[in-house]
């Protein structure tokens, strides 16, 4: 996904990514990271749990919109 | 926690010594804009088809580098996830794509105003894919271009 979400930055749209793994985001490097501490199969959190799904999508947008990031910008996530 | 650990001893080993693809230099757009007048598309490597898609190609070496788009009106009940690695555990999204392709809460964000809106359609790919080069230099350049064509602001890319 990273390598998607590089061709996306390139070509001019702002973009973020969930992340599972801390290892791969350290050796790919995609431009935005939100790395969170779920599962395989649940990067946002839990199903049926909009509320859950809510924060993460947050937690992702604001980095989307923090100014101060520098690439490549891995972000822990904090429920 | 998403950690090795999930995953069988091979699988482990595989991915430590895989050789992933350094992003180098990392490209890096700005936000033009504000988020409320941004339009969002979404990106899932979940592998996700509508009922009226073909499938991804599963004896596809490497992994099938194809994207399917997924319209923005799409009934998420509708959508068959078809991710091909069996090391972990699917029944959440099957139960609820919104865990891997949240189209119902990026309507709720364009209903709130927290984003300008939401593109008409959306990029569904396979995840797994060991031998990327083809997404790399075609698959990837076709699916963003039509990002491009939508005029979409930014993207949020979900992964399993």
């Amino acid at each position: 996904m990273g390598l998607v979400a590089a061709e996306l930055e390139r070509r001019g749209i702002t973009t973020v990514s969930i992340q599972l793994l801390r290892e791969v985001a350290e050796k790919v490097h995609p431009p935005r990271a939100l790395f969170v501490p779920f599962k395989h199969g649940y990067p946002l959190g839990a199903p049926n749990d909009p509320s859950r799904q809510h924060k993460v999508i947050e937690a992702a947008l604001r980095l989307l919109e923090d100014a101060s990031l520098t690439p490549p910008a891995l972000v822990d996530y904090r429920e | 926690m998403g950690d090795l650990n999930e995953f069988s001893l091979p699988l482990r080993l595989f991915l430590k010594a895989y050789p992933w693809r350094r992003i180098d230099p990392v490209p890096w757009t700005p936000l033009g804009k504000p988020l409320s007048r941004c339009k969002l598309a979404l990106v899932s490597s979940a592998g996700f088809v509508m009922p009226d898609q073909p499938p991804f190609d599963e004896a596809f070496k490497g992994g099938d580098p194809s994207f399917r788009e997924i319209p923005s009106d799409a009934d998420v009940s509708k959508l068959r996830e078809s991710h091909r690695s069996e090391a972990f555990d699917h029944s959440g999204m099957q139960a609820d794509p919104n865990l891997a392709f949240p189209i119902d809460r990026v309507r709720e964000l364009a209903a709130r105003g927290r984003i300008g809106g939401v593109n008409r359609r959306h990029l569904s790919c396979m995840g797994s894919i060991t031998a990327p080069g083809r997404l790399v230099t075609q698959t990837a350049p076709a699916a963003a271009q039509r990002l491009v064509e939508d005029a979409v602001d930014v993207a949020l890319l979900v992964p399993v």
